[in-house]
């Protein structure tokens, strides 16, 4: 699916600048692209083996399996999240810099969504030393989610956590050099039900997490289509 | 930020946009965590707006912004339970500033600060540093 979506989006382009410069449709454009927003798919393609001698085929990167635990002791993993869509995002409750910003950002994105249950929300603590299950609780009570299985404040060792945060394109590092030991981006990162990155936006700009707001309904349709193309 | 602190230094000469300082250092060392207009974070992070501790711990302030704060305190009632961090980057009269800039806007009707009296307040923390 991936390959023929990178082409119609090529020929959709082309399209729309030949359709811009000629002001008329060319017999190649006529057929329609079946959906008319896509959000891309992020993160470097796996190639895998095709049968018997064609080319190799590329499907979309996909976040790896995890195993955390959240607020409420429970442990997630990808499974938790399946046949929804989430985003997530890595903090710690005693940053003293991007976080609270970052946070109440996020807590803007759910406050919109929260009355949907195909959209969950996953903060990660990079601090998994300080932010022990009560903490993380303690955060997000204090936050206003009561509803753990909606907003998931999740913890794992270390080398885990920061695995993760690569894998999820919001890089995160231990940085003795700033202020409060870790240096992160404050990257949110928008997942579809089956693994791929969609989008990241910086979550310190209010313009991006509107993109954000913007951009997840798109994420919905595309998922209700596919179910319901699935379904027939 | 690296912006804004420009901005603000660079204004450091005119007395009348000093009063704008407290407002660009605001926005660049307090807005992320207590929010842009001081309104502060669901019980994560307190107000300054209309704050009652505020109002109540004039000459502690400087210290407070200096050293940081942690532990339970109640603000309007709430209360709350993180951690503040020091700063160590500005100066006394910056901190005089800003305070001056929260103390007299968002619902605050506080007494200003001189330079002179926020560095006798900072010297209580050994937190001044006679700039
Ligand atoms: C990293 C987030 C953070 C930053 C940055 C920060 N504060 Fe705070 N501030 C807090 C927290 C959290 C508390 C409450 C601490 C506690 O629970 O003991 C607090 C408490 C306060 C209080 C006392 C309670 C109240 O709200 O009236 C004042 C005043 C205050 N901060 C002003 C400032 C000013 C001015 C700045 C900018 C120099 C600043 N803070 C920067 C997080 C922050």
């Amino acid at each position: 699916m991936n390959i023929p979506f990178l082409r119609s989006v090529g020929h959709l382009l082309l399209c729309m600048v030949v359709i811009a410069s000629a002001g008329l449709t060319l017999p190649g454009c006529t057929q329609k692209p079946t959906q008319e927003t896509h959000l891309p798919y992020l993160g470097e393609p796996e190639l895998v083996a095709s049968t018997a001698g064609a080319a190799p085929d590329t499907v979309p990167y996909t976040v790896p399996s995890f195993t955390l635990t959240n607020q409420d002791r429970q442990t997630i993993t990808n499974q938790t999240f399946a046949g929804k869509v989430y985003v997530t995002d890595f903090f710690f409750a005693t940053c003293p810099s991007i976080c609270p910003k970052m946070q109440s950002e996020l807590l803007r994105v759910y406050e919109q969504f929260k009355g949907n249950p195909n959209v969950l929300f996953l903060s990660h603590t990079i601090d998994p030393a300080h932010d022990s299950i009560p903490v993380l609780r303690d955060y997000a009570e204090r936050l206003g989610i009561k509803d753990a299985s909606r907003w998931h404040f999740a913890t794992a060792p270390h080398d885990t956590i920061f695995a993760l945060a690569r894998a999820y394109m919001t890089a995160a590092q231990v940085d003795k050099g700033v202020v409060g030991g870790y240096a992160h981006s404050g990257t949110f990162a928008l997942i579809d039900s089956h693994r791929r990155i969609r989008g990241l936006y910086d979550g310190m700009e209010k313009t991006e997490v509107d993109r954000l707001i913007k951009e997840l309904p798109e994420l919905l349709k595309e998922e209700a289509n596919a179910r319901a193309t699935a379904a027939k | 930020m690296v912006l804004g602190l420009a901005v603000a230094l660079g204004l450091n000469g005119c007395f009348t946009e000093r009063r704008n300082e407290g407002a660009q250092l605001y926005a660049s060392h307090c807005a992320n965590c207590h929010g842009e207009q001081g309104q502060g974070l669901k019980r994560l992070i307190p107000p300054v707006a209309a704050s009652d501790y505020v109002a109540q711990h004039r000459a502690d302030l400087p210290c407070l912004i200096r050293k940081g704060m942690r532990g339970v305190v109640v603000v309007n009632g709430v209360e709350y339970n993180q951690v503040m961090p020091g700063h160590d980057d500005l100066t006394d009269s910056q901190i005089a500033n800003l305070l001056n800039f929260v103390q007299q806007n968002w619902g605050n009707k506080n007494q200003a600060y001189t330079i002179h009296e926020a560095s006798e307040l900072l010297g209580h923390c050994n937190g001044s540093d006679g700039q």
